[in-house]
């Protein structure tokens, strides 16, 4: 390889700053894969552990565990009809899902999976992602619109005013984290998601822990605002099908229907990964300065690996539960290969450069997985809100409670 | 506080949520499930398809006294008999049921022919995959039905056709 591409491996900025078109389209590529094998990784974790909240089983039959039950649905969804209802506005209703994906997927330039592991560092990053994430409305609006029939409206009217409202309080709390960042000898904070990460690095705490309780109460304020604003349980109210069948994508099947999925799913770890950026100290592993020290370093270095051992094991474990029957030799042969590929995975991130490259990788992911699961478990656990209940909550409570936190925010970062 | 009341509640229900998740799953895993029936679960009282018992001695307990017959519903039970004799005895009792079909096609599993059968004969199994891409295989006849052995070993296998000629009996008898 020549040198100005191999170059770039040893340096520790984003190819974005480094100017390295080649490098920020293999990154491009990398993110897309990512998030679409992520997206059905998260498909599959969605019906499973919903499956076991409510003491079922879940997919069970496509695979090991239903483990290539995604791979299964997506076939199923690229084979069926694509219908487009005949009173559609064709053009609208082509272009809708299209804007929902691109929206998603747009905003994954400046999530900072590491220090150098950024498609690129925008100045004003966190700006582009609240910007870039709120075009999907218009998509849902477009869709509810063009489809020309009562639930996909009824579904978009929902949305957008659900959205425009949340967005509000999201917004507020962007601002009370971003005001932390300017805590610093030079008075000035910064946009860039990897600036804010690194502010978080220098004042040696997250910003979850900042002037307890008030980080924690802005977090608290975005988690809820960001479950309204990608619209899942309990605010599912476009989508809920006990009134709505499916709200704004009533109307669309197939291919169009699993891009609608692909985005909301993609929506999803975007915003986790931007409370994960502004609170959760981004790629920064856990106890930087408690635990710290070059033992601590390495012991930290290494849980990447024994996640991967581990999942390994339970693969094996599952191998040795398999029931013995000449039917399920197929299937325990796939989850045993399964299991060896996870870890060899795991022995390959034990190789020391490996080992350094991918550990603020794999916390980056580790933190999202966490707000992931949280989706899931509101899922199981609440009821949908009402309406009215909804915009109570939005303009009620968190847009005062997000204020308020801002006001003193503000105040503490005078006095202290 | 209130709002405190209201983050102890929230993190109660959730709490409840998660224990339910290491809780054994309810539902059974079916087709995949251990047993002969593959994990599938029944009452005692379930009313499948029909065992036809043998007595201690492997004898059919039927004696083609057509009271099942009479008291379908649905008159799907069609029965012929015969004489036992000396040579080739059947049942314990004089006749024996030569042809005994029940049609599926018509059978309501009401259980009826059960109730009237004198000698306990005709029993609902456990059986259920019934289901045929062709009607005329739900008309099952005497050796579809019958238990191969005496019905505290078990009986009509009929349903695993595998697991019966590899010797097996995958269904065990009502009543045994």
């Amino acid at each position: 390889m020549p040198d100005f591409l191999t170059a770039y491996l040893q340096s520790n900025v984003t190819p974005g700053e480094a100017g390295s078109a080649f490098w920020a389209l293999i990154y491009v590529l990398i993110v897309f894969a990512g998030i679409s094998v992520a997206v059905m990784a998260m498909n599959w974790l969605e019906r499973k552990a919903l499956a076991h909240f409510q003491i079922r089983l879940g997919p069970m039959r496509v695979g090991p565990h239903g483990l290539l039950q995604p791979i299964a649905d997506a076939i199923k969804l690229l084979t069926k009809e694509d219908i487009v209802p005949s009173a559609a506005d064709k053009f609208v209703f082509w272009l809708a899902p299209l804007i929902i994906l691109c929206a998603s997927f747009t905003t994954y330039i400046v999530v900072p999976f590491g220090r150098a592991h950024a498609i690129t560092d925008l100045n004003i990053g966190i700006l582009f992602m609240l910007g870039v994430s709120s075009l999907s409305v218009l998509g849902v609006v477009m869709a509810g619109w063009a489809s020309n029939s009562h639930y996909p409206l009824l579904g978009a009217l929902r949305s957008s005013a659900q959205m425009v409202s949340y967005e509000i309080a999201m917004g507020l709390a962007v601002v009370s984290a971003v005001l932390m960042t300017s805590l610093n000898p030079s008075g000035t904070g910064t946009l860039s998601m990897i600036g804010i990460v690194q502010a978080q690095e220098a004042q040696q705490t997250w910003f979850v822990f900042k002037f307890f309780p008030l980080g924690f109460i802005a977090l608290g304020v975005f988690a809820i605002a960001m479950v309204a604003e990608t619209n899942r349980a309990p605010f599912d109210l476009p989508e809920a099908e006990s009134e709505l069948t499916a709200g704004f994508h009533t109307e669309y099947s197939g291919l169009r229907w699993s891009l609608f999925m692909l985005g909301e799913y993609a929506a999803m770890i975007a915003v986790s990964s931007i409370a994960v950026t502004l609170w959760l100290g981004g790629w920064l592993r856990p106890f930087p300065h408690w635990l710290a020290g070059q033992s601590w370093d390495l012991v930290f270095s290494l849980f990447p690996g024994l996640l991967f051992l581990g999942l390994a094991a339970i693969a094996f474990v599952g191998v040795g539960r398999m029931p013995k029957h000449p039917y399920f030799k197929i299937q325990t042969a796939g989850l045993a290969g399964f299991g060896a590929v996870l870890g060899l995975i795991g022995v390959v991130l034990f190789i020391p450069p490996v080992r350094d490259r991918v550990q603020d990788i794999f916390w980056f992911i580790a933190k999202v997985a966490v707000f992931m699961y949280l989706y899931i478990w509101y899922r199981a656990t609440f009821p949908r809100y009402r309406f009215d209940q909804l915009m109570k909550v939005g303009w009620k409570v968190l847009l005062p409670v997000a204020l308020g936190v801002l006001l003193l925010t503000a105040v503490a970062g005078i006095l202290f | 506080m209130a709002i405190l009341k209201d983050i102890a509640a929230i993190a109660k229900g959730m709490s409840i949520t998660f224990g339910e998740m290491f809780k054994p799953t309810q539902v059974e895993n079916y087709p995949d499930g251990p047993g002969p029936f593959k994990g599938a679960k029944f009452q005692e009282r379930f009313r499948g398809a029909h065992v036809l018992q043998r007595d201690e001695n492997g004898l059919e307990k039927c004696v083609a006294c057509f009271l099942c017959a009479a008291a379908c519903p649905s008159n799907c039970i069609y029965i012929e008999a015969a004489e036992n004799t000396e040579e080739h005895r059947v049942s314990g009792a004089e006749r024996y049921a030569k042809v005994y079909d029940i049609d599926y096609n018509r059978c309501i599993f009401c259980g009826y022919c059960v109730e009237a059968c004198p000698t306990d004969a005709i029993t609902h199994g456990h059986g259920f995959e019934l289901a045929s891409f062709n009607a005329s295989n739900l008309v099952y006849r005497k050796e579809q039905m019958l238990a191969p052995q005496p019905a505290h070993l078990g009986a009509n296998s009929i349903f695993n056709q595998a697991e019966v000629e590899g010797g097996t009996p995958s269904l065990p008898a009502q009543g045994a």
